[in-house]
């Protein structure tokens, strides 16, 4: 199932087969996964599907039931979490509260017993890349929750490693700083060129961060590549529906030929570019809202009828109903269409996905 | 300004009235008594309290009397041991139940039965445990260490120590309640956060979890702290203050002196030497507490 993509430069960190249980629970089943040196690769997945956990095993701070970790090249699947040359950002910042932001950054340093210069010149670098200066004699409880995340990396910076983990580090912040701290993360990751895996269920941030998605369901990887591959080649059907917003309209039906037919609606695939043959007829067939045409185009097109508008303002979201299923359209914020209108949508192959009915991996 | 704020006495007003009787019952009960007491020290009341005032007479004998030195001497060392080793046998004891131990809830509960017994019952619970005759020393010899010796209740120089002993045991299960409940309080990120960096556990501890743990430890020091004040129905049963007074303690002294040697005024100027070294203690640290901040 996993489909593998763009493989460049040395491996930083490899997962190989890898099986964690919690009792009788096995949260991750064999899960193979290679992350590139100076690459930033986002763990996406919903709530529970073993984000965290797969992060807690590469950091050590969980003892694996099976399989191996390399790191750089060496096996660590034994060590301990500072033997690996690491770093972590937690979601609950984990600041310790009594001492102040210079304590939180130098207190690893100095059980390290590095020399005193050194250590200073560590956290005045590491203060001087997040912008916290003003801030190293404070204690996080004098801090809002932006400041804290930013003394967390830094306490995280301070220890010159090669791979930094992230635990959805911004998911405690609201929407705006949110956005802020994503962009600055994304300049660290371009003026450190560190390897980076960052655990996120928004998709936004994974969409902008990323290098490469490693879509994750279940404790196995359903896709790892590209955002843009992602996005628009998705490789099952989990991954279909679960990047973008709406989600992509899939509707189930009957493949003949070169003709897809479901309740009352067939449509031309011809020009499709099959990766294999489906194992029947059934298939799932997808497009989504923002490459559906409007008016009629050069390909096949059909009448529909709007049922909901959603206007977002920078674009709006029509509802209508194709093949028995919802089907959503993006159209651009101005245009004026109200509940009720009919509107002729043209659906161009080459913005199609298929899906095979039994397996739901792509066609 | 009559046009503004609502008068502030009047906010909340439902729960002011509410704490009227409670407000009495602290001033009455509490300040009168105090203040009844304290002006009574100063009399020479014997059997009934009298006020012929003698000025500090009362405090001068008590200071004389071996028995008063002996008593404040004790309740120095029971109160010091017992303040640091209930603290660190609870706190190590939360620890390794904090390692996700089997069994926790099991262990937890055999911890905390003897907090379920009465000072009188320990007391003789441990009375009959250090007895020569019938207890540890005497299993010990049964099993051939004939030369072994542990017979602190009947040995004046260590016999409050004999006493510490069933106080700790008593104790130290509460405290290690109070600290399993602050540890689990901590946010196991801290945890990683901190393996992460390579920080030893021990320090984790010491330098981490320990001060996020403070109001834990306000509280535990002020229950053990007034335990210790009160330290006197374990002596009561254990020892009757004896052998001769090595073992006396400054409440039991407060109240032969009122009820059983009919001096009310001796009980009194005890008392109130009591109340003193209480406020000597927590006047300071008040005022650490609770002053500080407003500076800061
Ligand atoms: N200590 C634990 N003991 C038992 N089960 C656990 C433990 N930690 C996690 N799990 C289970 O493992 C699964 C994966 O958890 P994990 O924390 O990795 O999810 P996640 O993908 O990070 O989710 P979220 O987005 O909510 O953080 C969940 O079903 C969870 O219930
Ligand atoms: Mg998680």
């Amino acid at each position: 199932m996993t489909i593998t993509t763009q493989s460049t430069g040395q491996p930083s960190v490899e997962v190989r087969d890898l099986v964690l249980k919690f009792g009788e629970l096995t949260v991750l089943k064999n899960l193979n996964l290679d992350v590139y040196e100076g690459e930033f690769l986002v763990l996406l997945g919903s709530s529970g599907c073993g984000k965290s956990t797969l992060l807690n095993c590469i950091a050590g701070l969980l003892d694996v039931s099976g399989g191996q970790i390399f790191i750089k090249g060496n096996n660590v699947t034994w060590a301990e979490p500072s033997e690996r040359g690491i770093g972590m950002v937690f979601q609950s910042y984990a600041l310790y509260p009594q001492m102040t932001v210079e304590g939180n950054m130098s207190f690893g340093l100095k059980n390290q017993k590095l020399p005193k210069d050194e250590i200073a010149q560590r956290v005045a670098r590491a203060a001087e890349i997040l912008q916290i200066e003003p801030l190293m004699k404070r204690k996080p409880s004098a801090l809002s929750g932006g400041q804290r995340q930013r003394v967390a990396i830094g306490r995280a910076l301070v220890r010159d490693v090669d791979v930094f983990l992230f635990d959805e580090p911004l998911s405690n912040l609201d929407a705006k700083l949110r956005a802020d701290l994503r962009v600055e993360l994304k300049q660290l990751h371009q003026q450190l060129e560190n390897t980076m895996i960052y655990v996120t269920h928004d998709q936004v941030e994974a969409m902008t961060l990323a290098d490469r998605i490693a879509i994750m369901k279940d404790g196995l990887i359903q896709q790892l590549a590209s955002p843009e591959e992602i996005y628009n080649r998705p490789a099952n059907l989990y991954v279909a529906d679960f990047i973008g917003s709406p989600s992509m309209n899939l509707i189930k039906g009957k493949l003949s030929g070169d003709t897809f037919d479901a309740d009352g609606f067939a449509v031309s695939v011809a020009g499709y570019d099959f990766s294999r043959q489906p194992s029947s007829n059934e298939v799932w067939f997808g497009i989504r809202p923002e490459h559906v045409e409007l008016g009629e185009g050069s390909g096949p097109h059909f009448e529909v009828t709007a049922e909901v508008v959603e206007p977002l303002g920078s674009d709006t979201l029509v509802m209508t109903r194709l093949g028995g299923e919802r089907f959503w359209l993006r159209m651009d914020g101005q245009s004026r269409v109200t509940s009720g209108d009919k509107l002729t949508i043209g659906l161009p192959v080459h913005a199609v996905s298929l899906f095979d009915g039994r397996d739901e991996t792509r066609l | 300004m009559a046009t503004g704020k609502p008068i502030r006495l009047f906010r909340n007003l439902s729960s002011k009235i509410a704490a009227i009787p409670m407000i009495l019952t602290v001033l009455f009960v509490f300040v009168g008594g105090t203040a009844w007491t304290v002006t009574y020290s100063f009399t020479s009341s014997k059997l009934l309290p009298k006020t012929k005032f003698v000025g500090l007479r009362q405090y001068e004998r008590l200071w004389e009397t071996e028995r008063w030195l002996v008593s404040i001497e004790n309740l120095m060392i029971y109160g010091l041991c017992s303040m640091v080793l209930s603290l660190l046998i609870g706190f190590i004891l939360a620890a390794l139940l904090d390692q996700k131990i089997r069994f926790e809830n099991t262990f937890r509960s055999i911890m905390l039965y003897p907090f379920a017994l009465s000072f009188i019952v320990t007391g003789l619970v441990w009375q009959w445990l250090l007895n020569p005759d019938f207890g540890i020393q005497k299993i010990i010899n049964g099993l051939g260490f004939t030369s072994f010796e542990f017979n602190p209740l009947y040995n004046s120089d260590i016999v409050i120590y004999g006493v510490l002993i069933a106080g700790l045991w008593q104790g130290s299960g509460l405290v290690m309640v109070l600290m399993l409940a602050g540890l689990r309080g901590i946010d196991q990120d801290i945890w990683k956060a901190s393996r992460v960096d390579g920080i030893p556990a021990w320090k984790t501890y010491l330098f981490i979890i320990i001060p996020m743990m403070r109001p834990v430890f306000i509280t535990t020091l002020v229950l053990i702290a007034s335990g210790i004040v009160k330290l006197y129905d374990l002596i009561v049963a254990q020892t009757g203050g004896g052998p001769g007074i090595a073992s006396e303690v400054p409440a039991k002294y407060v109240y032969d002196y009122m009820f059983q040697g009919q001096n009310l005024g001796q009980g009194f100027a005890a008392s109130t030497m009591m109340l003193l070294a209480v406020l000597i203690v927590i006047i300071p640290w008040a005022y650490l507490e609770f002053g500080g901040k407003k500076r800061g």
